[in-house]
């Protein structure tokens, strides 16, 4: 069989290879040909100011060496792909974008330190949100219903959770509001989707829409009148694990955090378990991608689309009241900056699985902690352009994943009954 | 043996139609009763309604002789009804046995799902029965005779004793008829009841004990099989004399319009469906490309008309090179296509029949003077092909999805027919079409090879291409297997091929088979 | 409320009728759904005004003692409410009415100028509205939805701002050249999420969106740095007075040149979209993408071409609102334009000539909303809930049937994009 005529092979292995050398080339040339060789960048793997964990030695590396490490793996990567061709297009991928970001990193850290644990400490943190709303993503569309209002359900929940917190003085009450408020905007959601079969995608923008001229009204009409009544409700305190926390590296980055950040990686774990090991999961996947076959065994679609678009609502609800009373105490108008259609993505990255969501939201979460990191390093990148890095990784990893990512297949379709 | 099953004057309308008009039937014990009835005819309708996806506007349902509600398939399986649907109802990315307990899941602490437990379960029934499936694969690798063992297993697995099939063998070779046929006659002896729906007249003969035909929403009368030919059924069915075989004078063969060297095309899961396709079209012939769906036929209309692109091999169009060539280009060389699936390619199903008769030429004169579109003219050409073709319809302006699917197919027909064609590609031609387009369309398409034209013609009908075909190519799992003049071609002897027999032995089987088919059908 | 009700019933059929189609009966169906859902939304926002008005809250504390008073205060609060939107929006009918008695009595103009500021302020609100729904509605008939329009919007501005300030040409040169600028740069912007959309199948809501968040890190750190100009507020120079959309009337109606861009936009693109084989491609492309393949329309370049001529609309948008009213840029300039420009093209129905009428509502509530911010308190936000609230109604017209016991209009369903693939 002759299976290598000429341009196909050109389009599906030698211009992709071409593109890893054109990506080993720009890595070096950016981070690593005005290196002195003798510079060194130190990478802190304690947690700043506290002896709690076993305290270990500090990660010194020369600049110069490792940035032409880096580069060959893409080099390597390259010819790997042009020779035998590279199956997981999204590993090649995520392979330079981490050698990417490494030597930029190691770059921009020569001659200096730069915490490590606390680095990815915030990249967990920052990524808390982006990863509810991506599990409030996976667990609508696994039914099949497209949720584009996360945006809105965060911004909401993000408000009445401060003002829920300030007026009763307890965050776990302030907490619960915040749930309840998401899974009201999810059920709405639902109602469109379920019941009155609207376009999705339009209903999702009205939610938006809807969120932000809500929550402002709210905060024009009786937050900025009332500061200190209305939106002052403190945060919740960080909690230490016993023993799990003193472990080196991991310990501090994962097991000192405030509730949310723990909800949020248990959740994680449960909806895998839901989806996967369930009958419930069993049936809403059924419902993702069959609908038709799923009503004629008895398995009422709408019942469980519904469930599972108040259920994501309620997650959703989690993740806005992060903004607030998980992070800084007080409402801001759209202060949740685009975070749900980020959580989107990485429920798009994360090929619809919870794990694999929480992995991409780790990601974004690093891009989104990395320009506040880097200021302090003071490397000579306006700050405008570093804040620009969660959305362009977004892109970068939309295009470059969704042509392989395989959506549940009635994903955005209402059902009919007849 | 004793009434199982009673539907008495059963009606359900739609809006403008009437679907069921107070339709009578009773199912006994240990039968095999046979619904038969065009496309259109009522007879899915009232399967839905016994299953509880519609529900009836008049009529009352007895089980056992007693009266019962169905307002849901739970309510239809709590009664021991069990439905295999024409398009099965498989979830293609699970297993077989997350499909089979889905409903009626067995769990674990009462929590997690017991796979294995099912899983045995599943073993038990497929011996049982002598239906042969393996628990863990997963539905989308499966054929489809085998989809169709694990439907009828989901039914049993919820202890069904009334089955209905609905159009079973819509898919299969012959081969697997038979194969299926067995099945039916051990789930008889076992003592349940099935009805057979079905537009075959031949496998209501075969295999049914009683027939009851539905025309256009009424019963027309129940039979036996002993006591009518496949010509009265077909009267009864349509409601007039049918001629069963398309008129057609012998075949001129001009020169190749279409060459198709070593074809390799991938799916839309990237799976190489068509694998080194060779062969060749002339002018004012058909061939025929038989073959079960999803053998690659799909991918390679897909591929011959540039909706795909090809992973490597060589197609020519009257003489010229197409290598991925955009789909314009490919129609501009002279190619008529009617898709498999009209709905999804074939029509703007919310634009006006008259922008649907110049889906391909809009951009052309007289449709377009440079960029501006000539309303006037596009609907006088399409008032005139309406009235040329045939199309039922109010008029031109309205929406193409307010025609019934003989008329949208006609406006499919009409437009590619409208311009002057080297080539047609008529992918599934008739398939769900009513017997009175169905001749229409074929007619057409031998009048277009009288004129010289080239036809590719796929379907998974046996019978179409047979009644079509000067030339008939059989495709098995992405290659063709064989080509043979349609005058030497036995149903029997293509089924052999169809179901992937090496050609040699085919033929050797195929006269043993003839005899043992003939018993059978 | 009912003087709202009166106005737009009234104004807008007639326009409509004879626009619509001869072979389609009752141009009233047609419009009656749009006009209700935002009758209905603006009921809604009066609700909201009411229940979050500690004073009405108070009197129905104490509705036992006194249920008149209650009751008479609800309505109080919306008619002053609402009277403030409807006098912002259009001027009060009294004013005019003696500003011609002054005009013929006395020759005098000057009364006239102002009685008819308010409604000039509402065309000149709705002439980027105009621009930036036609962005979005055209954006729908391909099947794609451009959340983004308010980074285009924002692109667009900068664009021409930069062209308005950078160049000293002759007027017949700098304002078209500055026009244009600020469509280009609109259109380059969409480009970005068009070509993924076209070639990766990305998405093209979230990619908008991401783009909308750069346009404003990008705007913020240009109006900071090489676009700021020499004083210490983050703001572009003032564009060259050539390059300025000249205003038809004296100060201080700004009524300019710019409402006829917009209508020119809107005719070119009713032209483009129903007569010309662009628009059937990219109607053919926005119904059915798989068929359109199969008809040889070369679906991906369609999907570039709409997002950029969408993105230059937007960009057009935004240029005019700088050429003819602001004369620069500044922070948060764009604030809003994207999310009004989609509630615009649903309730327009995504025709060229409903985006107009549609727009001119949106200009007048928006601009009534300001004075209503200003004269009772409303948080002018309360125009954004209402618009939530119209979308809805627009999307699931079964509502507005339900609440109004319409038995069946139309069965028109919006159908927009659909889920991630592809």
């Amino acid at each position: 069989m002759a299976m290598t005529s000429a341009r196909p092979f050109i389009k599906s292995r030698l211009l992709p290879g071409l593109l890893l050398f054109l990506a080993g080339a720009v890595i070096y040339l950016l981070f690593g040909s005005g290196v002195d060789w003798s510079q060194q960048a130190t990478f802190g793997l304690n947690p700043t100011g506290r002896t709690e964990a076993l305290v270990i030695p500090d990660l010194t590396l020369p600049v110069k060496a490792s940035v032409v490490v880096l580069s060959l793996v893409a080099v390597f990567l390259g010819a790997w792909q042009m020779a035998r061709g590279i199956r997981s297009s999204g590993l090649a991928v995520g392979l330079v974008a981490f050698a990417f970001v490494a030597a930029f990193l190691l770059w921009a850290t020569k001659d200096n330190s730069f915490s490590l644990v606390g680095m990815l400490s915030s990249s967990l943190v920052r990524a808390t949100p982006i990863a509810l709303a991506a599990l409030c993503g996976v667990i609508s569309e696994r039914a099949a219903v497209v949720n584009i209002g996360i945006e809105g359900i965060l911004l909401i929940s993000a408000q009445t959770a401060v003002i829920v917190g300030t007026k009763s003085g307890n965050l776990y009450v302030a907490l619960i509001a915040a749930i309840l408020v998401g899974g009201l905007v999810g059920a709405f959601h639902a109602l469109m989707a379920v019941k009155f079969k609207v376009d999705q995608i339009v209903s999702g923008v009205a939610i938006n829409i809807f969120a932000v001229g809500a929550t402002s009204f709210v905060s024009s009409r009786f937050l900025e009148k009332d500061i200190n009544g209305l939106n002052n409700s403190g945060t919740f305190p960080t909690i230490s694990v016993p023993l799990l926390s003193k472990i080196p590296v991991l310990g501090p980055v994962l097991f000192e955090n405030n509730i949310i950040v723990f909800l949020m990686m248990i959740l994680v774990v449960v909806l895998h378990v839901v989806l996967f090991y369930t009958p419930w999961g069993l049936r809403t996947r059924a419902v993702g991608e069959h609908p038709k076959a799923a009503d004629t065994l008895g398995v009422n679609v709408f019942l469980t689309r519904y469930v599972n678009v108040i259920l994501g609502g309620m997650i959703a609800g989690l993740g806005g009241a992060y903004f607030t009373i998980g992070a800084v105490g007080r409402f801001d108008e759209v202060m949740t900056a685009g975070k749900g259609f980020i959580g989107l993505a990485a429920m798009i990255f994360g090929k619809w699985t919870p794990f694999g969501a929480f992995a991409a939201s780790l990601l974004f979460g690093f891009a989104d902690s990395l320009q506040v990191k880097l200021q302090i390093l003071g490397i000579p990148i306006p700050s405008e352009f570093l804040l620009m890095a969660p959305y362009i990784v977004t892109m970068v990893v939309l295009a470059g994943v969704v042509g392989s990512a395989m959506a549940p297949a009635a994903d955005g379709v209402p059902y009919e009954k007849n | 043996m004793s009434t199982v099953l009673e539907l008495q004057g059963i009606t359900k309308s739609f809006p403008g139609v009437l679907a069921n008009d107070h339709i009578d039937l009773t199912l006994e014990q240990g039968e095999v009763h046979a619904l038969l009835g065009e496309n259109g005819a009522g007879k899915t309708t009232l399967m839905n309604i016994l299953y509880g996806l519609y529900k009836p506007d008049e009529g009352k349902i007895k089980i056992k002789g007693n009266e019962v509600e169905i307002h849901s398939p739970n309510d239809a399986i709590r009664q021991g009804i069990g439905m295999v649907h024409q398009h099965f109802m498989l979830v293609p990315v699970m297993t077989v046995t997350e499909n089979v307990m889905l409903g009626v899941e067995t769990t674990r602490a009462g929590v997690f799902l017991d796979r294995a437990a099912v899983a045995r379960k599943i073993r038990e029934i497929s011996e049982r029965y002598g239906l042969e499936v393996d628990p863990d694969a997963y539905i989308k690798d499966l054929p489809v005779g085998a989809q169709q063992r694990v439907e009828i297993i989901k039914v049993l697995y919820r202890e069904a004793d009334i089955l209905i099939l609905d159009e079973p063998t819509a898919v299969l070779t012959p081969q697997e008829v038979e194969g299926l046929f067995k099945i039916i006659k051990t789930l008889v002896e076992k003592g349940k009841s099935l009805i057979f729906i079905t537009h075959k007249l031949k496998e209501v003969l075969a295999i049914a004990d009683r027939i009851t035909v539905l025309r256009g929403g009424r019963v027309v009368g129940t039979v036996k099989p002993q006591e009518v030919t496949q010509e009265k059924l077909a009267s009864m069915m349509v409601g007039r004399e049918v001629s069963l075989v398309v008129k057609k004078q012998p075949a001129n063969p001009g020169e190749v319009v279409l060459e198709v060297k070593d074809l390799h095309v991938r799916d839309e899961r990237h799976n190489l469906t068509v694998r080194g396709v060779s062969f060749e079209v002339r002018a004012g012939e058909v061939l025929g490309i038989a073959g079960v769906q999803g053998n690659g036929q799909t991918e390679l209309v897909y591929a011959l008309t540039g909706l795909t692109p090809i992973v490597s091999g060589e197609i020519k169009i009257a003489g010229q090179t197409i290598h991925n060539t955009a789909p314009r280009q490919i129609l501009e060389r002279g190619v008529a296509h009617i898709p498999e699936d009209r709905q999804r390619h074939g029509l703007v199903l919310p634009f006006p029949i008259h922008d649907n008769m110049v889906l391909c030429t809009y951009y052309l004169p007289p449709f377009a003077n440079g960029m501006v579109l000539q309303e006037k003219v596009i609907a006088e050409n399409a008032a005139r092909l309406a009235e040329e073709f045939d199309v039922r319809t109010p008029s031109v302006f309205v929406p193409a999805s307010s025609l019934s699917g003989g008329n949208q197919q006609k406006v499919i027909v009409a437009r590619e027919f409208s311009r002057p064609i080297k080539l047609l590609i008529a992918s599934q031609p008739t398939r769900g079409l009513d017997v009175g387009s169905i001749e229409y369309i074929h007619s057409r398409i031998i009048q277009k090879r009288s004129e010289g034209t080239g036809v590719l013609l796929v379907s998974s009908e046996l019978d179409e291409i047979m009644a079509l075909s000067d030339r008939i190519a059989v495709m098995y799992k992405g290659q063709i297997v064989a080509i043979v003049p349609a005058s030497k071609a036995s149903k029997e002897y293509l089924g052999l091929l169809m179901a992937g027999i090496h050609p040699d032995e085919a033929a050797e089987k195929a006269v043993e088979a003839t005899e043992e088919v003939e018993r059978v059908f | 409320m009912s003087a709202k009700e009166t106005k737009t019933s009234k104004a807008k059929p007639r326009k409509e009728k004879d626009l619509q189609d001869k072979k389609r009966p009752g141009a009233w169906q047609v419009i009656a759904m749009p006009l209700l859902a935002v009758l209905t939304g603006l009921l809604v926002g009066a609700i909201v005004i009411v229940v979050t008005d500690a004073r009405v809250i108070a009197a129905y504390r104490n509705f036992f003692q006194d249920p008149l008073g209650a009751i008479g205060l609800t309505f109080q609060t919306i008619l002053v409410a609402y009277g403030a939107l409807f006098s912002g929006a259009l001027g009060s009918p009294e004013r005019i009415f003696l500003a011609f008695e002054r005009l013929f009595t006395t020759g005098e103009t000057d009364g006239l100028v102002r009685a008819f500021w308010p409604l000039s302020e509402s065309l000149v609100a709705a002439t980027p509205y105009m621009l930036a729904g036609l962005a979005v509605a055209i954006g729908f008939k391909a099947g794609l939805f451009n959340i983004g329009a308010e980074g285009q919007f924002l692109m667009g501005a900068l664009g021409s701002a930069w062209i308005g300030y950078t160049f000293h040409l002759p007027w017949y040169l700098h304002l078209p050249l500055a026009l244009l600028g600020g469509a280009v740069a609109g259109a380059l912007w969409a480009a970005v999420p068009g070509y993924l959309k076209a070639t990766t199948g990305a998405h093209e809501v979230v990619n908008t969106i991401m783009m909308n968040w750069i346009s404003f890190r990008l705007s913020d750190w240009l109006l900071n740095g090489p676009m700021k100009a020499t004083g210490y507020r983050p703001i572009t120079p003032v564009v060259d007075s050539t390059a300025t959309l000249p205003r038809f009337f004296p100060d201080p109606i700004r009524l300019n040149l710019g409402f006829i861009v917009a209508l020119a936009a809107a005719a070119l693109v009713y032209w483009l979209l129903f007569k010309t084989t662009f628009g059937f491609e990219v109607r053919a492309v926005g119904t059915n993408p798989d068929a359109s393949k199969y008809a040889g329309i070369n679906v991906p370049r369609n999907i570039v071409l709409v997002m950029m001529l969408s993105g230059a609309l937007a960009g057009l948008g935004g240029a005019t609102q700088v050429l003819g009213v602001d004369h620069w840029v500044g922070q948060g300039f764009s604030a809003g334009y994207g999310f009004d420009s989609i509630a615009i093209a649903l309730l327009g129905k995504s025709h060229p000539v409903g985006v107009i009428l549609s727009a001119l509502l949106w200009g007048a509530l928006r601009n009534g909303a300001t004075r209503m911010q200003s004269m009772a308190g409303i948080p002018i936000d309360i125009i954004s809930i209402i618009q939530g609230l119209v979308i809805v109604f627009i999307a699931a017209p079964v509502i507005i049937r339900w609440l109004y016991r319409i038995r069946t209009l139309e069965t028109e369903k919006v159908v927009l994009t659909r889920g991630w693939g592809k």
